[in-house]
């Protein structure tokens, strides 16, 4: 199915991002379209992370701009709690809040900033719950958890803000061989039911049967976008030639 | 025959005295600065996390003055200074709460300060990231983590501030130390071992103020790491 009809949600043009002098992007072009999932994929330090955590306006960037169906991140009049609801986010360390319970820290964002009513918000979150298999965990805290365990809760707090993008920056690089089969598991069943994620990651196994495309960063800026077919068993640039001969022994 | 000593402390209104002029009057002063010092210090910890280096430049001054000047010269400073300078007449309880008050919020200020700032800045955007503002980010993220921070701190906080209490004998406030003095001036002849008694007693009732405190402050911790 080619995705590349459906509407763009996110418009990126030209961003430029830079910590005091250092410029980590060099000018980035993208569109992400409702449905479809990209894997952004690089070496330490190209930038990836950054470029993501600037996508829902974590990061301020500092040229081009990033439009969230027609809305400017960069406008003033634009309110950013708003945008950030629309587009849920999942870090690396997973970031529980770590004084509340599970269903609290799920509840947390429908509640206090949808103001939705609390039997719906609650019936959604044990549904989302049931789905990651840890209804059972809800009234835990989250030191009693694995990491991965951890981390489908912190997809399951971004999932019940009904998101209509969600980004994922490096969700299994905290965690142990073993958890992060179950923790791709629920990325790729939101895949399947068409979420649009966009999402940094070093699995490229995974990132292979997830993404309907890749784009490859190097130094700051975009080296390769292409399907994840030909990436793989094709790429284009020397560069991703190179990355991908590091993941094979 | 000499009276045994530890009848000093039920003789006549002295058990009395200590504990309703004596003691209480320490634990007015020591628990309105407490409060008023926590309520401040919390505004004045939330204000040093801006980054307007005015505001900044002024909360380290006045941190600094409570440190490095001893609270005894405080209490000097504001009973025998400032109500000559400005010619008002405070008495020594209220000069008293005044400089406790402001010394707490120094002190305190720095705890809430050192507690929000000891927050991984990724809860901030794990916050922000679910739509959050800033009030809500600090009502239900941050604070209620630094609050788990701030205890151990806070209790070191109070149980110094109820113990350097006693100084305010040096600006006439007749608390449980002085009270005891009194005591011991006036059984001098009839109870030659009142001061061990006495000091006795009051090191007793300073400890049943303060050991509850640790106590409080232990449980919690506990609580929280379980």
């Amino acid at each position: 199915m080619d995705k590349n009809n459906n509407p763009v949600l996110l418009e990126v043009q030209d961003v430029h991002k830079k910590y005091d002098d250092k410029e980590i992007l060099k000018g980035i072009d993208l569109n992400l379209h409702k449905g479809e999932v990209l894997v952004i994929l690089g070496p330490s330090g190209c930038g990836k992370s950054t470029f993501l955590r600037c996508l829902n306006g974590l990061e301020k960037i500092q040229g081009g701009d990033i439009k969230f169906k027609e809305q400017s991140l960069t406008d003033k009049n634009v309110k950013l709690q708003e945008i950030h609801e629309k587009i849920g986010m999942v870090f690396q360390n997973y970031e529980l809040f770590p004084h509340m319970t599970v269903i609290e820290n799920i509840l947390l964002g429908p509640l206090k900033v949808q103001k939705r009513n609390k039997a719906e918000a609650l019936a959604e979150a044990e549904q989302l719950l049931e789905r990651v298999g840890l209804l059972d965990r809800k009234d835990s805290y989250p030191r009693q958890l694995s990491g991965g365990q951890k981390q489908r809760i912190a997809i399951v707090r971004a999932l019940c803000m009904n998101p209509e993008i969600i980004l994922f920056d490096e969700v299994t690089a905290s965690l142990d061989p073993e958890m992060v089969r179950e923790v791709l598991d629920v990325i790729l069943g939101l895949a399947k039911q068409g979420m649009t994620m966009a999402i940094v990651t070093h699995e490229m196994g995974f990132a292979r049967s997830v993404a309907d495309r890749i784009i490859f960063m190097d130094d700051g800026k975009i080296c390769e976008e292409s399907n994840p077919e030909e990436f793989f068993t094709n790429p284009k640039t020397e560069r991703a030639k190179h990355f991908l001969n590091i993941f094979q022994y | 025959m000499q009276n045994s000593g530890i009848d000093v402390i039920l003789q006549g209104k002295n058990i009395q005295r200590l504990l309703f002029e004596g003691l209480f009057v320490t634990i007015e002063i020591a628990f309105i600065s407490i409060i008023i010092g926590s309520i401040l210090g919390i505004l004045i910890g939330l204000s040093r996390t801006t980054k307007s280096k005015v505001i900044l430049f002024i909360n380290r001054v006045y941190l600094e003055a409570f440190r490095i000047i001893p609270t005894l010269v405080w209490l000097f400073i504001f009973y025998f200074g400032v109500t000559t300078a400005l010619n008002i007449d405070l008495s020594g309880e209220v000069v008293s709460i005044i400089v406790f008050s402001l010394w707490g919020a120094a002190e305190m200020g720095d705890i809430v300060r050192g507690a929000l700032q000891s927050l991984p800045q990724h809860q901030i955007e794990a916050g922000k990231a679910l739509g959050l503002n800033y009030f809500q980010l600090y009502r239900y993220v941050l604070i209620p983590q630094a609050i788990r921070r701030m205890i151990p701190g806070t209790i070191n906080l109070a149980t110094r501030m109820i113990k350097t209490t006693s100084l305010v004998v040096l600006i006439g406030v007749i608390d449980v130390v002085k009270i005891g003095q009194q005591i011991i001036e006036t059984s001098r002849f009839e109870f030659p071992t009142a001061s061990f008694w006495i000091y006795g007693c009051i090191f007793f009732l300073y400890f049943i103020i303060c050991y509850p405190l640790s106590k409080i402050s232990k449980n919690l911790e506990a609580k929280w790491t379980n």
